[in-house]
């Protein structure tokens, strides 16, 4: 790897982005589906935050609903997504298109189907790097390109240039999505499960790969998955989304070893470890996820929570403060609170 | 490359020789006679006509000899419609009227008709798209002859008078082509835009376009260069035979507008039974369409790099 890059510094005080009480419905002939009903959380500069959560938690859109990509019937219904302190929702059509791409990128879960079958590899990089430099000639953009290509860990990056996508392998192609993501330097990258379609041994080359590229570049990344495992190698912070809203968020060891959340703990328990020595059984989170046509006015999911209690059905817990940063909506912690730890924490009542 | 080009052109023969083949035996198979009318000629006319002609012969000589002239280039003469003028000759008069219309109906059909599906399809459900749809249906579902007519009586002096375009078809003026070329091209316009509507939503809809407005494109180029050349496959396919058939000429807009076309004077040689004329006229066509698939396989590789020749036909 050449072209060690020291990380920007970080301007003091201010989160690359900032999401507040973000609320996202699609609007369908059955109803209005609210898949992110007000989720909170920040991404500093240089960060990796992971959001996990099984699917139809709603945690692609919420991605989707920051670099303006959601479409009709999916609309933003309320709250503020903030990027380097400009509201991005507020951009114009203009604007966006400058905003994506970069100054922040995304790559997507299935690198088969995301690249354009008609056009070479090489015009595709290109064509990302041209949007946003107008003034770069066709031969720095093909330098720029191949460079960015090598930076991926793809050898012999001219003659991949002049390839097509149906050529290279699904690793391959996941590198060339993350090539064209970085090479306009964003600031923010958008990673929407992108190993989730790749063999395992390709997931950890990329994995590894991102992880590289992190460090050297300096760039915060969200992170969406729904493997824990993926959070524990690459995270330093994770939001824990279910049914649309965050039930626990902290730092990636509060989250493993000291779970404030009876949905995490499943979710930890339903994952297998190689380091376990008693053979234990995976454990599966019984029930399905609610219904977001008509979400419960409670917990979401107290219908499959093992410790529910009655106000659980009623009401939505606030937000207990457990540690630094680390913070979980949960009506047990909040009990424990109250009697324990008279500093309980902020109460942001949602929902 | 050129291997599965030839090997294509060999299929292509085969197909021409078994039409030619079909035509023959289908065409005689139908009863009638070349020179039967209402006014029956003597039997001794009859006779003398048919061994001029060699239809006196039985089938399998005729069949034989007629593919023997085909090798050498020669597609006999008329025996009916232009009396012993060579078929070669007739297509060779007619076709070009047909193809410039068949052309220029073409043509408009596609500048207009891509574009248009493209708008549908970025307008998808709301009035533009409604008005579309509307228009494109009916296009695909009103008979030519309607069309034709209705053009034909608007036009040329029906209604209030208005006579903007000649009634009887004049070879060179401008003014004779509008009317036949709107009407020939209507449905190709409408069936090309709806199908690129459909084949535009599909493209919208699909992973590489996600990533194309992820990396900051423009909306036109989204449209224009990523989705349309993917949605192109389709309407590629409609268009090859379509070509064909259009360049060849339509009977009923040929009729309505009185134009001296191929497409008229192919069906007046079946009801006359004008065997050769029948057969001359049918393996011109089924050899234009066979070439123009030929054609369409090889633009398809130019259009999408997945697909090579020869691949599937291995």
């Amino acid at each position: 790897m050449r072209l060690q890059q020291t990380p920007a510094p970080p301007p003091e005080g201010r989160p690359l982005l900032e999401v507040r009480d973000l609320r996202v419905s699609f609007f369908t002939p059955a109803g209005e589906v609210r898949a992110v009903r007000g989720i909170t959380y920040q991404v500093d500069y240089g960060e990796v935050v992971g959001i996990v959560g099984e699917s139809g938690s709603g945690k692609s859109v919420e991605a989707y609903a920051i670099m303006g990509l959601l479409q009709p019937p999916g609309r933003v219904v309320g709250g503020a997504v903030t990027f380097e302190g400009e509201d991005v929702l507020a951009f114009s059509p203009r604007a966006l298109t400058t905003f994506r791409g970069g100054r922040a990128a995304m790559i997507f879960q299935n690198p088969m189907t995301s690249l354009n079958p008609v056009y070479s590899v090489g015009e595709q990089l290109m064509e990302a790097l041209r949007a946003h430099q107008k003034a770069a000639s066709r031969r720095e953009a093909a330098q720029r390109a191949a460079g960015m290509l090598e930076r991926v860990g793809i050898h012999n990056p001219e003659r991949r240039m002049r390839q097509y996508p149906h050529e290279l392998s699904g690793g391959m192609r996941q590198r060339v999505m993350i090539a064209m993501g970085l090479i306009c330097h964003p600031k923010l990258l958008i990673a929407d499960e992108p190993t989730t379609a790749l063999d395992v041994t390709i997931q950890a080359q990329i994995l590894e790969l991102m992880k590289d590229l992190q460090r050297q570049t300096g760039m915060g990344i969200l992170f969406i998955t729904h493997n824990l495992g993926v959070v524990a190698e690459l995270c330093h912070k994770v939001c824990v989304m279910y049914a649309g809203k965050l039930v626990e968020q902290g730092a990636v060891d509060d989250i493993f070893y000291r779970p404030g959340h009876p949905y995490t703990e499943g979710l930890l328990r339903s994952m297998p470890r190689l380091d376990d020595q008693e053979r234990r059984r995976l454990i599966p989170i019984q029930g399905t996820p609610v219904d977001l046509l008509d979400p419960p006015a409670g917990c979401p999911f107290a219908p499959r929570c093992p410790h529910a209690m009655e106000v659980c059905l009623g009401r939505m817990p606030p937000y207990v403060e457990l540690g630094p940063g680390h913070r979980s909506a949960c009506w047990l912690r909040v009990r424990e609170g109250l009697s324990t730890s008279p500093a309980g924490g902020e109460e942001a009542s949602h929902g | 490359m050129a291997r599965e080009i030839l090997k294509r052109i060999g299929t292509a023969a085969l197909t021409v020789f078994a039409v030619a083949t079909l035509t023959f035996f289908l065409t005689r198979a139908v009863p009638g006679n070349p020179f039967l009318s209402e006014k029956n000629p003597p039997q001794a006319v009859l006779d003398a006509l048919n061994e001029k002609y060699g239809l006196d012969q039985p089938l399998y000589v005729q069949y034989v000899k007629y593919l023997g002239n085909l090798l050498r280039g020669d597609l006999g003469v008329s025996v009916k419609l232009q009396k012993d003028y060579p078929v070669a000759r007739i297509i060779g008069e007619m076709f070009p009227v047909s193809a410039a219309i068949g052309f220029f109906a073409l043509l408009w059909a596609v500048l207009l008709g891509v574009p248009l599906g493209c708008l549908a399809a970025y307008r998808r459900g709301r009035g533009t798209d409604s008005a579309l749809q509307v228009v494109c249906t009916l296009g695909v579902s009103l008979p030519s002859f309607v069309v034709a007519s209705l053009l034909l009586f608007a036009f040329c002096g029906g209604i209030a008078g208005w006579k903007l375009f000649p009634t009887l078809f004049q070879a060179g003026d401008w003014r004779s082509y509008v009317l036949p070329c709107f009407s020939l091209g209507f449905y190709p316009m409408c069936y090309i835009a709806r199908q690129s509507r459909a084949s535009m939503l599909d493209a919208l809809g699909q992973d590489y376009i996600k990533t194309a407005r992820a990396k900051g494109l423009r909306t036109g180029r989204i449209l224009f260069k990523h989705a349309l050349r993917n949605a192109l496959l389709p309407v590629l396919t409609y268009l090859g035979p379509q070509v064909a058939f259009t360049l060849c000429g339509g009977f009923v807009v040929e009729t309505v507008f009185t134009i001296p076309g191929l497409g008229r004077y192919f069906v007046q040689s079946i009801s006359s039974r004008d065997y050769p004329v029948i057969l001359g006229t049918t393996l011109f066509l089924a050899s234009f369409l066979v070439g123009m698939n030929l054609l369409v396989d090889l633009l398809y590789q130019a259009v999408d790099p997945r697909i090579r020749l020869g691949r599937e036909a291995a």
